[in-house]
């Protein structure tokens, strides 16, 4: 057996562009990732899921697959040993469904073999009994139709009470004087379809029974911490017994967030006493994770004659599809950035997640902020032409920054440079439009352009955008590290936190180097058996927070190191917090202490596009963008992911979006469901504004999130501006650019 | 089925099922998980290997048509114990992230650049344009082979 682990690496320290320490073993392939995982008798897992978006679930009768070939156990929920729910925040979501399914592709029951397709056939042959309902499959009917969870499992969390069926979570923010009226207004409604993570390295794991009652778990995932927390419950375990390990993830973006195959391989593990490893295939991925949650937004700007916003007014709806997930987090977050980056005096914000049968929705890097942002950003290139100001000066002249509030009433206190991501934005240079003819490569849809380009149109689109930095509302969020001084010089350093690709191994051993000053560091593997928790791989928290922890661990390391003499062993542990959030105020919305968010991060991104407005088809050409960026930890590593969140955004203006008949996926593999690829990305000019972030370590901020909030609006106003057309709905399709 | 074949220069033997792709026989059997499984349906390159030097999506091969053939997995490319110099270039140029993609990348990439040793930023697009990346935007991808290009 095998895990991901970090090899020893000369590293520098905070501020250094460095290769990735784990980026050899990633080009040679010997990088272990949780679906590359063997061990001695390994057996397959498999899962049964529902073919129905809602139904009742009758008997299961598993006696036809329990003695094929190679398969060692068949499970229900009637195997379960302790809880039969579990949650991220709420334990809504059954194990393995009892009673009723509410969502397709929910599982049902568990298969282990000793090849993966006899445990498949296995599988096929369990036959479910099940009663098909009427599945709730428009979020706009939910708080009418029949409760889906009649026991309101996300109420009585000190949310609203908000008595209607199928509220997941409701937040009404009004500041000032929602009533007010200025001298223009400007209204429009935003839809945004469902994305996926589309992570390439799909839910995988191999569960190891301890011999003792207890299971290890090697998994891809964002919280190593909270997924034991959930496991060990199910199971009927403590959660020392249960331990879970990182393996290599292949890629994240929210969506390891929630637990996949982490109870399901356990049970089988313990339940055959042999490890069993699951790894799921592309279909699977697709129903078995959480998405982005579909939106549609109602939203009315109002100003002065001379530009300033008098009053916002909006109202959100979020489709959170069968199960709570983060939800009620995600609620929040585009109730608080649905103004955008900008000052108003007057806002009245509603916002509201509803259950339905439709896939599960949850964390999606941007969460919550990539919806809103599209709206407030076509919002204001409305307003920009209702008043006849230039888009990019009525940015500048509503600029948030430290100083100002946000609708909820709390003062930025730390960084927020939006005025200067907009200038240093919209000074970039622009290329040159291209001639025609040309190579038909460099049209608008490729080689399946047959034209000469006699449709082409060329628009240039801008946007800003912000969003939280970590966990907020009064969440007590912290990360340990742990560091150990070795009698000969050399250090190790012990963090659960989660390597999803970001780049925070690197993070923490440039931090250990600059506070130990040696250049001998190793990160021991990441697991919940050395270490306490380091939080989620999420919020764009973790480089803030890691570096925090691992700078109070060192320096508390070197003054023991100092009172023993200078010559022992050290091992010292340190928790690290960020400044505390406190709730909003459930009538309100109103801050109840200081701060319900810990920090913010801005961008403002230039969009170049070509489209054919003949054919419907989109080529962008150039992208620039201006990012607030704390203190670069690692600026190849920064640039990366600004590259790589604005090709997730580009992704959603343009191409992503699972689409469902009656609650069921039907484009679940990347034959049907299209990501960005080399033929859909231009290049990315990306200016690093590095301002210190006062209560950061180092001055840090998160970088991961703003470029995939700020995208999807950038792109989608370059192709307004190339067809006049209002292109109010994400991904944009070919009909609408066409006007069909 | 017993089938023999020639994996990065070596001979070898995998007892197979029939229904298995050379992906499963090369992660599961032969002990080289370098080739990754993120979609197999051929859509996104992160299998890629060389079959008697033709770049192909092992998922789309199956164990028992690669019989008698010869197999480079990205497992094959470093020389020696050195690396390619395509993997040097995406270590250098940040081009990796979670990594899951980089196995097929860095074969196609290879495969690339031995048989157009200048390509033009239209031909990396084209050639790359099978493999599909979820964490980089591909800005520095495009940066690595250019780079791998200049130093061969």
């Amino acid at each position: 057996m095998s895990e991901a682990t970090v090899p020893k690496l000369e590293l520098g320290r905070v501020g250094e562009s460095l290769p990735r320490v784990d980026g050899i073993p990633k080009v040679t392939g010997e990088f272990a990732y949780s679906s590359d995982l063997q061990a001695a008798g390994m057996l397959w897992g498999h899962t049964v899921r529902s073919p129905h978006a809602h139904a009742r679930v009758g008997t299961i009768d598993i006696s036809a697959a329990v003695g094929m070939p190679g398969v060692h156990a068949v499970l229900t929920h009637e195997d379960i040993p302790g809880e039969k729910r579990y949650g991220l925040e709420f334990q809504d979501q059954p194990v393995l469904a009892y009673e009723r399914v509410r969502y397709f592709g929910e599982p049902v029951a568990l298969v282990a073999a000793e090849h993966p397709e006899q445990a498949r056939r296995a599988a096929e042959r369990i036959r479910v009994e099940y009663e098909p309902l009427e599945p709730l499959v428009d979020p706009e009917r939910a708080t009418e139709a029949e409760p889906l969870h009649p026991d309101r499992p996300t109420m009585g969390h000190g949310y609203r009470d908000d008595p209607r069926p199928n509220i997941v979570r409701s937040l009404v923010i009004r500041q000032g004087d929602p009533a007010a009226e200025g001298d223009v207004a400007v209204s429009g409604v935003y839809e945004i379809g469902i994305q996926d993570q589309a992570f390439l390295g799909p839910e995988s794991g191999l569960a190891v029974p301890d011999g003792e009652g207890g299971v290890d778990v090697y998994v891809a995932t964002q919280w190593l911490h909270v997924d034991r927390d959930q496991v060990a419950p199910c199971l009927n375990l403590k959660p020392e017994q249960v331990r879970i390990h990182l393996a290599g993830v292949g890629g994240a973006f929210g969506g390891r967030e929630d637990l996949s195959m982490q109870i399901h391989g356990a049970l089988l593990a313990l339940h055959t006493n042999r490890p069993v490893k699951i790894v799921y295939n592309r279909e699977e991925s697709f129903v078995g994770h959480i998405h982005r949650h579909p939106a549609k937004i109602w939203a009315e700007h109002r100003a002065s004659r001379d530009g300033r916003l008098v009053n916002v007014r909006v109202r959100i709806l979020l489709d959170g599809g069968a199960y709570a997930s983060s939800s009620t987090a995600v609620t929040s977050n585009a109730a608080s950035f649905a103004v955008g980056p900008y000052a108003v005096d007057n806002a009245l914000i509603e916002s509201t997640c509803v259950y339905t049968n439709n896939p599960p929705c949850g964390a999606m890097r941007g969460f919550g902020a990539v919806q809103v942002c599209f709206a407030h950003e076509a919002q204001m290139d409305k307003l920009a032409e209702a008043l006849d100001i230039d888009p990019i000066e009525l940015r500048l002249l509503n600029a948030l920054g430290p100083g100002g509030s946000l609708p909820t009433g709390q003062t930025i206190t730390g960084t927020l440079p939006v005025a200067d991501v907009i200038r240093r934005a919209a000074a970039l240079d622009v290329p040159e439009a291209e001639e025609l003819p040309r190579d038909p490569m460099r049209l608008p849809g490729g080689s399946g352009n047959t034209t000469r380009g006699e449709g082409v149109r060329r628009g240039v689109g801008f946007a800003v955008g912000f969003k939280n930095i970590g966990y907020s509302e009064g969440f007590d969020d912290y990360t340990a590290a742990r560091v150990q001084l070795h009698a000969d010089g050399s250090a190790t350093v012990h963090c659960a936190a989660a390597e999803v690709g970001q780049g925070v191994a690197n993070v923490i051993l440039q931090v250990a180097r600059t506070e130990l000053g040696v250049r001998d560091v190793a990160l021991a593997p990441h697991t919940t058996a050395t270490v306490d928790s380091a939080g989620s791989a999420s919020a764009s928290r973790m480089t803030w927070m890691v570096s925090g922890a691992v700078r109070d661990a060192c320096r508390a390391a070197l003054e023991e190191w100092d009172k023993k003499g200078r010559s022992l062993e050290v091992d010292v542990e340190r928790i690290y917090r960020h400044p505390r959030t406190t709730p909003l105020d459930p009538e309100t919305g109103q801050v109840t202490g200081e701060r319900a968010h810990v920090a913010y991060a801005c961008a403002a991104m230039r969009v170049v596009a070509e489209v054919d407005v003949e054919l419907g088809l989109t080529r962008v050409v150039w992208i620039g963008t201006a990012q607030d960026v704390g203190h670069a930890v690692n600026p190849q590593a920064v640039q990366g992911q600004i590259e790589g969140g604005t090709a997730q955004g580009l992704g959603l203006a343009l191409m992503e979006e699972i689409q469902t008949r009656d609650g069921l996926i039907t484009n679940a593999s990347f034959t049907d469901y299209l990501i960005p690829t080399t033929l859909d990305m231009p290049p990315v000019v990306s200016e690093l504004i590095e301002e210190a972030e006062p209560d950061a370590p180092y001055g840090v901020k998160g970088v991961g999130e703003p470029p995939t909030v700020v995208s999807t609006p950038a792109v989608v106003a370059a192709l307004r501006a190339a067809t006049g057309r209002e292109l109010s709905r994400v991904p944009v399709r070919p009909d609408d650019i066409v006007g069909l | 089925m017993r089938i023999e074949l020639s994996v990065n220069g070596e001979p070898c033997e995998a007892d197979v099922w029939e229904g298995e792709s050379l992906l499963y026989a090369l992660r599961e059997r032969l002990g080289l998980p370098g080739s990754k499984n993120a979609c197999e349906q051929g859509e996104c390159g992160s299998c890629s290997v060389l079959l008697d030097g033709k770049l192909v999506c092992a998922c789309l091969v199956l164990a028992a048509q690669a019989e008698g053939h010869e197999i480079v997995t990205v497992e094959g490319l470093a020389e020696d114990g050195r690396l390619h110099k395509v993997q040097e270039a995406f270590v250098a140029a940040g081009a990796v992230q979670c990594g899951f993609c980089t196995p097929g990348l860095v074969v196609a990439t290879a495969d690339l650049l031995a048989r157009n040793v200048y390509p033009s930023d239209d031909d990396i697009r084209e050639a790359l344009s099978g493999n599909l990346c979820r964490c980089t935007g591909y800005a520095k991808i495009f940066d690595a082979v250019r780079m791998a290009a200049a130093s061969l």
